[in-house]
């Protein structure tokens, strides 16, 4: 009925090459050196430097105090993807749990009080959360790295809308079988939640490991540094400098952008299950 | 929402309110735990984090955008309005907002129309299927300072292929130094990273519609794309809506970090969004009062965008 034209292949190419070439120039261009680079511009074709490149990036100390490797970028981006998106499982389950589950006053104000957190993104209101960290005293530490972003509802919403979805009989044979709250939570809910939390994993995790702004702010030592920060870091080292060292930005890009990108294709279709399902 | 039988006015409203709220939630299941404490308990972690990290630095954002603070730390006086005269009145001010404005809708309109467009041929061929949407999937996990960091590349002066094309039409593209080139590639990055986000949920809006809609719809209409256009695109709109106050939070606060990226700390002469505008403020200028009045007036923003949304949202709940 709906013939397939050479036309929508056509454009598919053109939309295929329009996203996939930067990343693929960006790979390819990494693997040879400043100079080559700087002399014959982008490569599409790879080169033979790469293992030196990425062994730089990833073991030389850099910064004003050398704490700071590639690989240590790259542990304190994990820290940040997997903690955050492991708290925000953590917090988000047992509030929708109680949400769904529980009959108890206030619980609709309640349900209010965490969903207004939806309306404001953590960037319009930066600099007093940037002073409550400091007069906290939570500037440069995992905590303060990785618990205010937690300070929304988007994971509370999805696994109520989640428990909403579970038949209510489950809990009535439950109860008929003598289960109380933990041991309805632990034995029933949890295993049937286990694509909906593999989901929610990969998009926080990716959430988490892609933040710039706020780990830029809260992290002045740099052995708290997390990749993204590396890459503010090394545009700042570009300005004055004869060649500037193309190929290491590249590599850098690379590796921040890998594991994500990775993740997201490997598990393509929890992730666009859990993404399209709850509307965010 | 509003119940129309009651007579208007501040005290009832609050009363109506009060009963809504305070009774237990309404049939989220037919049968529930009855246990007082239990669910406060699990609540609490949540609670907490949302009253030290989004309440508190909320109130603290509103209030302090009413005192002129000193800049090393040692008082404040209060000021009333005048954050808010000052930002709203100043014509950088006034420059900054109509730039976030054209770029806001330039990202939005071109990101979604060509989401939209790539949903629409995946949707259709049946070869290289799985290997287009994995293509156009994957730059979604890309972080906006990285996606800047490329763009630089892209367009950088020596190396930039971008420069390189432009400079055979004649065009001397100039980013970070030129306004309207900075502004060119800003826009070009943000598309970029923001078309995956929109191709995956037009994707699974087309893939929703059933196979009786689109065989009734092609008896009815021959051409293409008028049968697109009026038995498709309105099954769409919900999700085009969807995406349209999505996309617009995205260009407006999302595109922080590819902006900062690109205009390497130089701001000066170069474009920039009114998020920018307030970090920038609050933190090198340190204006405390002047940034938290820009928040305010963003988180209004927000605030009718998201109220816009959450209308839209139940509308759906309750009809679809």
């Amino acid at each position: 009925m709906n013939r397939v034209r050479p036309f929508d292949h056509f454009v598919l190419i053109l939309g295929t090459l329009f996203m996939v070439l930067p990343v693929a120039v960006a790979v390819m261009t990494s693997t040879h050196t400043a100079v080559e680079i700087h002399s014959h511009g982008l490569f599409l074709t790879p080169g033979g430097h790469g293992a030196e490149t990425y062994a730089t990036v990833l073991t030389r100390q850099g910064g004003f105090t050398g704490q700071v490797t590639g690989t240590r970028m790259m542990m304190n981006s994990l820290i940040l993807g997997i903690g955050f998106a492991v708290g925000k499982i953590v917090l988000s389950m047992a509030a929708a749990y109680a949400l769904v589950y529980f009959r108890f006053r206030f619980a609709s104000f309640l349900f209010w009080i965490i969903f207004t957190t939806l309306l404001l993104p953590l960037e319009v209101r930066i600099m007093p959360s940037y002073q409550v960290m400091s007069d906290l005293g939570l500037l440069n530490s995992y905590t303060g790295l990785i618990v205010p972003l937690l300070a929304s509802a988007t994971g509370t919403f999805y696994f109520r809308q989640f428990f909403k979805s579970v038949p209510d009989e489950l809990l009535e044979a439950a109860r008929i079988d003598g289960a109380g709250p933990f041991k309805f939570l632990i034995d029933v809910l949890i295993p049937l939640s286990r694509t909906m939390m593999a989901a929610i994993f990969i998009i926080m995790f990716v959430y988490g490991w892609n933040q710039y702004l706020w780990p830029m702010l809260m992290t002045t030592e740099e052995r708290f540094f997390t990749l993204m920060r590396g890459i503010k870091q090394i545009l700042q080292v570009w300005v004055g400098s004869q060649i500037p060292d193309y190929n290491e930005a590249f590599a850098l890009a690379i590796l921040a952008l890998a594991p994500p990108v990775l993740v997201v294709v490997v598990f393509q279709r929890w992730f666009i299950k859990g993404l399209t399902e709850s509307d965010k | 929402m509003t119940d129309v039988t009651q007579p208007p006015g501040a005290a009832a409203t609050l009363r109506r309110w009060w009963q809504r709220t305070s009774r237990p939630a309404e049939a989220a299941k037919r049968v529930q735990f009855d246990r007082p404490l239990l669910p406060w308990l699990f609540l609490m972690p949540q609670l907490a984090v949302i009253f030290v990290f989004f309440y508190w630095p909320s109130v603290q954002a509103i209030t302090s955008s009413f005192y002129l603070e000193d800049p090393f730390g040692f008082g404040a006086s209060f000021v009333g309005l005048d954050n808010y005269r000052d930002a709203l009145g100043s014509a950088e001010y006034r420059r900054i907002a109509g730039f976030t404005a054209l770029f806001t809708a330039l990202v939005t309109a071109l990101s979604l129309g060509l989401g939209l467009l790539f949903a629409v041929k995946a949707d259709k061929v049946i070869r290289g299927r799985s290997t287009y949407r994995t293509a156009l999937i994957s730059v979604y996990a890309v972080a906006p300072p990285v996606a800047g960091l490329m763009g630089m590349m892209l367009f950088d002066q020596h190396i930039g292929p971008f420069v390189t094309l432009a400079a055979k039409f004649g065009w001397t593209m100039q980013v970070g130094i030129n306004y309207w080139d900075t502004a060119f590639a800003m826009i070009l990055v943000s598309v970029w990273k923001q078309v995956p986000y929109n191709f995956i949920f037009f994707l699974s809006g087309l893939q929703g519609i059933p196979a009786s809609v689109r065989e009734a719809a092609v008896i009815d209409c021959k051409n293409g794309f008028t049968r697109f256009r009026t038995a498709i695109l309105p099954l769409l709109a919900p999700t085009a809506f969807f995406l349209l106050i999505i996309n617009i939070t995205y260009a407006l606060f999302d595109t922080f970090a590819v902006i900062d990226v690109m205009v390497k700390d130089k701001p000066a002469n170069n474009p920039i969004t009114l998020v920018y505008k307030v970090y920038n403020d609050g933190f090198r200028g340190n204006d405390i009062g002047g940034s938290a009045a820009q928040s305010v007036i963003l988180m209004v923003v927000v605030l009718v965008l998201t109220l816009v949304q959450f209308r839209w949202l139940e509308r759906r709940v309750h009809y679809g």
